[in-house]
């Protein structure tokens, strides 16, 4: 094939050049079309954080507040709550929090970023109930804790799931933080996430 | 009249192409003239694609997502008729999977996949592919409690593709990554009408668009390189004097009113379901979804329909933790790398002959276990995964594997074929 008059190198660069083009057009134009899947800006604000002010809370007390549609519990508990914790590794599943049902900083024993401030989702990590929350020692919480009553599944105050239980895993524990010393801020970590 | 019609014709014809089209692709196209009772199953596919696209645009007509398990309640209720439209296309549905497997099976008899129809076959697994995520998105626009407790499950697959395989990412940005994934897919932090109006329009729209454009093209490459059939015999290799295959027949009209009867035999057993077994003893709508969605109440017991069983009993039997990744990635690589195996078929099978009646007695064998394997993971899938079945569900995954990277490629080593004819068998 003859090439007459035809610039090949010249025609060469402009199909690259146009294709570059086009290309990167193609991908811009995508961009409304991927983005638009996304949250809508009333779906981000049911979804936004919600700020929980633990201040006024008495020991031992738990305030429900809620966030993307789930009940999310805040428990002060006391010192011999806490201190009591541990006595109970041998009757549990996952004692030392080693399924991630929680965000790294709350994988402890207490699974809690201060010991004093449990922070969970209150649905029942079996079949989706509410457990009730028990403060006191009942007949199937010798140290108190949470109770589903639909399939009896037991949690204690640190939401660790009892052995021979339905429930699977320990209940989940929300991002949250501090954005100040007494107010957590559930689905966010912008604020504190140290003791 | 007879000459303003043909006068009609020839003025369409030079503008387009149709007697071509019809002669190319109906009255001279040569079909081996030995179908059996396995070749009725293309046409049927066919048959239950137009009644699922007719069902589905007049369920449109009364459906809307905001109010899914409403409308549904509506249209079987309130809509005149509106009960058998429905049942229509939901038992239509399990209808679809049930030709396509059958038809599916029989290429994988006879051999439909290899040279020269490999296209025919890639085409016809993208129809597959696009048939299951129709499926699935039609499963839950009806918004009962399986609906949506099996949108949860699905949804959070994406949570578990395991993106920390890439050098550059470690396993808490994976983990990030899923959970945006997750909620890209929702359109929202939990299952809610964003993802269910989204839903709606790729099932509606979107999904039967592919479909139809993928059914067009797997008939135009099948139509370039022919029909294979039971003996596995290229029709083209003996052609008479006029060019034509020597045991072809024309498709119209002797396929087409072949076929009629399989169509009329299969209507009446799809109309008996209809009427007699709509929900198919929960295996074709299953029980949960006759109540509301709810989520705050998981069913007893989460289980796909029936034609995703297979895939599911290998996402849940898979309990290994190789190289560092959970079982739930390993699960998620099974499940997929179970339907990437079979666009694969056509450079996996090795074996020199075509046709599993010459194909000697070890194919035979594995080919039957196969099938037998598949059956069981199907019902294992829809079953609790406990003590034996899951034992069960994983002994039926590694065959299945076994199946395609061991079996196909190597089974013509060890056994003796039979000569293949070299004109079709059978047939008038």
């Amino acid at each position: 094939m003859s090439n007459d008059g035809v610039n090949t190198s010249r025609r060469t660069f402009l199909i690259g050049l146009t294709s570059t083009v086009g290309v990167a057009g193609a991908i811009g134009a995508a961009v409304p079309f991927v983005k638009s899947w996304q949250p809508s800006a009333k779906a981000e604000n049911a979804g936004a954080p919600v700020e929980v002010d633990v201040s006024k809370l008495e020991m031992g007390q738990r305030v429900v507040a809620e966030w993307r549609g789930q009940p999310v519990w805040v428990v002060r508990r006391t010192e011999e709550m806490v201190a009591n914790l541990d006595k109970l590794n041998d009757q549990l599943k996952d004692p030392q929090s080693e399924e991630d049902q929680q965000p790294a900083y709350a994988a402890t024993e207490w699974r809690s970023i201060k010991k004093e401030y449990l922070v969970l989702i209150g649905i029942c990590t079996h079949l989706g109930c509410s457990p009730l929350f028990e403060e006191e020692p009942t007949v199937e919480l010798e140290q108190g804790g949470f109770f589903c009553p639909c399939h009896g599944s037991k949690f204690d105050l640190a939401g660790r799931v009892y052995q021979g239980v339905p429930a699977p895993t320990n209940l989940v524990v929300p991002p949250h933080s501090y954005i100040s010393d007494a107010v957590i801020i559930v689905g966010s970590e912008e604020g504190e996430t140290k003791a | 009249m007879m000459r303003m019609v043909n006068g009609l014709i020839d003025w369409v014809d030079a503008r387009l192409p149709v007697v071509n089209a019809y002669k190319k692709h109906m009255s001279e196209y040569y079909a081996p003239k030995n179908f059996n009772f396995w070749y009725y199953f293309g046409v049927l596919s066919m048959v239950v694609l137009v009644n699922q696209l007719l069902t589905g645009i007049w369920l449109t007509m009364f459906y809307s997502p905001g109010q899914g398990f409403e409308s549904v309640e509506y249209i079987m209720r309130d809509v005149q008729w509106g009960w058998l439209i429905r049942y229509m296309h939901a038992v239509g549905a399990s209808a679809f999977f049930a030709v396509v497997y059958i038809h599916m099976f029989r290429g994988l008899m006879y051999g439909s996949y290899k040279p020269p129809r490999e296209l025919v076959w890639i085409f016809g697994m993208l129809i597959y592919v696009a048939l299951m995520a129709e499926g699935f998105l039609g499963y839950v626009l009806p918004w009962g409690n399986m609906s949506y407790w099996g949108a949860q499950v699905i949804i959070s697959l994406a949570g578990a593709i395991p993106f920390d395989i890439l050098p550059f990412i470690d396993g808490k940005d994976a983990k990030e990554i899923g959970e945006a994934l997750t909620t890209w897919v929702r359109g929202d932090y939990l299952l809610s009408t964003a993802t269910v109006n989204k839903f709606f329009a790729l099932h509606v729209v979107a999904i039967p668009l592919v479909l139809v454009a993928l059914v067009f093209l797997h008939i135009l490459a099948l139509h370039e390189v022919g029909s294979n059939n039971p003996d596995g015999v290229e029709i083209k290799q003996n052609k008479d004097e006029n060019g034509i295959p020597k045991d072809g027949i024309p498709f119209h009209p002797y396929y087409t009113v072949k076929d009629l009867p399989g169509v009329i035999i299969f209507l009446m057993i799809f109309a008996v379901v209809i009427f007699f077994f709509p929900t198919g003893g929960g295996y074709l709508i299953e029980k949960p979804n006759f109540v509301a969605a709810n989520p705050l109440k998981t069913p007893d017991h989460i289980a796909p329909v029936w034609y995703y069983g297979p895939y599911y009993a290998m996402l849940r039997a898979t309990t290994i933790e190789w190289f560092g990744m959970s079982s739930k990635a390993w699960g998620l690589i099974a499940m997929g790398g179970g339907i990437v195996v079979l666009f694969l078929l056509p450079w996996l099978d090795r074996h020199p002959v075509k046709s599993i009646r010459y194909k000697g007695w070890l194919s035979k064998l594995l080919l039957f276990v196969f099938a037998a394997d598949f059956l069981m993971l199907g019902y294992l899938g829809t079953q609790p995964a406990t003590g034996t079945a899951k034992t069960l569900a994983q002994i039926g995954t590694v065959y299945y594997f076994l199946y395609f990277f061991i079996g196909l490629p190597l089974a013509y080593r060890f056994e003796k074929s039979k000569p293949v004819p070299e004109r079709v068998t059978g047939g008038h």
